[in-house]
């Protein structure tokens, strides 16, 4: 698998960021190999979410380059910024599923945005698609103040699928949903990453979903990308600030 | 204390005024959101309409009933519609009508983009292909400044219609006189400014909403705060908004 040149879809370089006083991220660096789950393990408000934020566009860096899919995002008009974000998905920690829509109509909405000129019939189609990849067909109809946390996320994830996302960035995907209802969504994110190919960053301090979904993890502490490697090197570190994360 | 609310206000004063400016900016870019702008009129008319005409009825009515014993005093009492109904054009009926939009709309305006806000749905929308601040805001406004002045006409009439009955509780006036004296006394001079500064009103309360909604803070808590804030501040500035507007039409010679 490994050959001697690896794709990176998503390269992360000296990248600083700050609110202020309040310097989040300091030249952190970070590559993402194609078709890798990469976790990102930090505490919580030690910049992950402005990590992902910026990947996406969603935020600007102050400093550094980051580049998508061989795209460097800072510098992309509004219409090219569009285009990459239909190969990128994002899940949001609060799933920000529309609550004034239905979940089918939260499922079209990427569809018709992003300009794919698709019949009904084919929308419909990719929206059942996408439904039974995450295990819930027949919801399309419900809104999403009835469905349970768990469901939401699945929905949420369902819309993220639906534009078949070369990328995918998952925001605390596990994070207020009890232990079981999480196992599920890590191990529908693995079977993500082996059926569709996609890369992934996914944010995490759940260490259950960690060991589940992740290829390589990346410590972010101080913002800084203090260390890299997989569950296996990782947990049996015997430096203390990793340590903390795996007792 | 009394010196940190000063700039408090100032600081929000540039902000709005700054979100403002970012709106006419918007405005003509392009992929217009035409569907989503004819939602938003339909909701704006839709969800005020029974209060405005409600409320303006009752102001009719009860100016009627309460103008009468002072023009009784002076022996003037067939000048009754025309009084009340200056009053209700110009005055009454478009303040009211701005007051409760502000209340039902401006605060809904608020809690719903402040709660998409921070849920991220308005994130969401960004990574979706979609200008949240063309498809939430310039929609929300521009309804609201659309939609105001229809209600206020609407208000106008009923408010009318109740001075009518208001009338006719102690006195008899046909309904004939009633309309011919209404239309004696209303001028071109006194409608067209009322009408123009409920343009102005809606603006506000659209931009306030949308303002108050888009800049909600985290947690819920915000959000009640925003929808709060929304209705206190639309509401200040419609009064502003109307002391402004008698003084340009003083000026521009409406009187
Ligand atoms: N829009 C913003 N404005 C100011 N500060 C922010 C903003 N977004 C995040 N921060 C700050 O950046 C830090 C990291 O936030 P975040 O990335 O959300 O943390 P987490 O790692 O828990 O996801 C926090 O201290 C937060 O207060
Ligand atoms: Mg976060």
């Amino acid at each position: 698998m490994q050959s001697k040149q690896v794709d990176i879809v998503i390269g992360v370089k000296n990248v600083s960021k700050s609110f202020g006083d309040n310097h989040v991220l300091n030249d952190f660096t970070l590559d993402v190999f194609k078709g890798e789950n990469i976790v990102v393990l930090g505490k919580s408000g030690s910049g992950k979410s402005v990590l992902i934020k910026c990947i996406i566009g969603l935020m600007k860096q102050d400093k550094g380059d980051i580049n998508v899919l061989g795209k460097s995002v800072a510098d992309l008009s509004s219409d090219e910024l569009d285009q990459l974000r239909s190969k990128v998905g994002f899940l949001f920690q609060s799933n920000a599923l529309y609550d004034s829509m239905t979940v089918r109509e939260n499922l079209e909405f990427p569809l018709r945005r992003h300009g794919k000129s698709l019949s009904q019939s084919e929308m419909d189609m990719a929206v059942q698609q996408a439904l039974e990849s995450v295990g819930l067909a027949h919801t399309e109809n419900m809104m999403p103040s009835e469905l349970s946390g768990g469901m939401k996320k699945r929905i949420a994830i369902a819309r993220t699928l639906i534009l078949k996302p070369e990328i995918i960035l998952y925001d605390e995907p596990t994070t207020g949903l009890d232990p079981i209802t999480g196992k599920g969504i890590s191990e529908l994110i693995l079977e993500i990453q082996r059926k569709f190919n996609t890369s992934s960053i996914i944010i995490s301090h759940d260490m259950h979903c960690v060991k589940i979904v992740a290829n390589r993890i990346v410590m972010l502490i101080d913002g800084e990308c203090y260390k890299i490697g997989t569950y296996e090197e990782l947990s049996h570190s015997d430096d203390q600030r990793i340590r903390e994360f795996f007792d | 204390m009394s010196d940190n609310a000063f700039i408090r206000f100032l600081k929000e004063a540039g902000e709005l005024s700054a979100f403002t400016g970012r709106f006419f900016k918007e405005l003509f870019k392009p992929r217009q959101e035409w569907r989503e702008l004819l939602r938003q009129c339909f909701y704006v008319g839709n969800h005020s309409l029974a209060l405005v005409g409600t409320t303006a009825f009752i102001m009719g009515l009860v100016l009627t009933i309460q103008s009468r014993p002072t023009l009784v005093e002076f022996g003037a009492e067939a000048w009754l519609p025309k009084m009340v109904s200056i009053s209700l054009i110009r005055e009454i009926a478009p303040v009211i009508t701005a007051l409760i939009c502000a209340g039902k709309v401006g605060s809904g305006i608020g809690a719903e983009l402040g709660s998409m806000k921070v849920t991220e749905q308005i994130d969401a929308m960004d990574v979706s292909g979609t200008n949240p601040f063309k498809y939430l805001v310039v929609t929300r406004v521009l309804a609201t400044t659309l939609m105001l002045p229809v209600l206020a006409v609407i208000a106008d009439a009923v408010a009318l219609y109740g001075a009518y009955l208001g009338a006719n509780i102690k006195g008899v006036v046909s309904w004939q006189l009633y309309w011919s004296q209404v239309f004696e006394a209303l001028s071109y001079s006194d409608a067209l400014p009322a009408f123009v500064k409920t343009y102005f009103f809606g603006f506000a309360i659209g931009i306030v909403g949308c303002y108050k909604g888009f800049n909600s803070n985290k947690g819920t808590e915000g959000v009640g705060r925003s929808a709060n804030s929304a209705v206190v501040v639309s509401s200040l500035l419609v009064f502003v908004l109307d002391l402004i507007a008698v003084q340009i039409a003083d000026i521009l010679g409406f009187t």
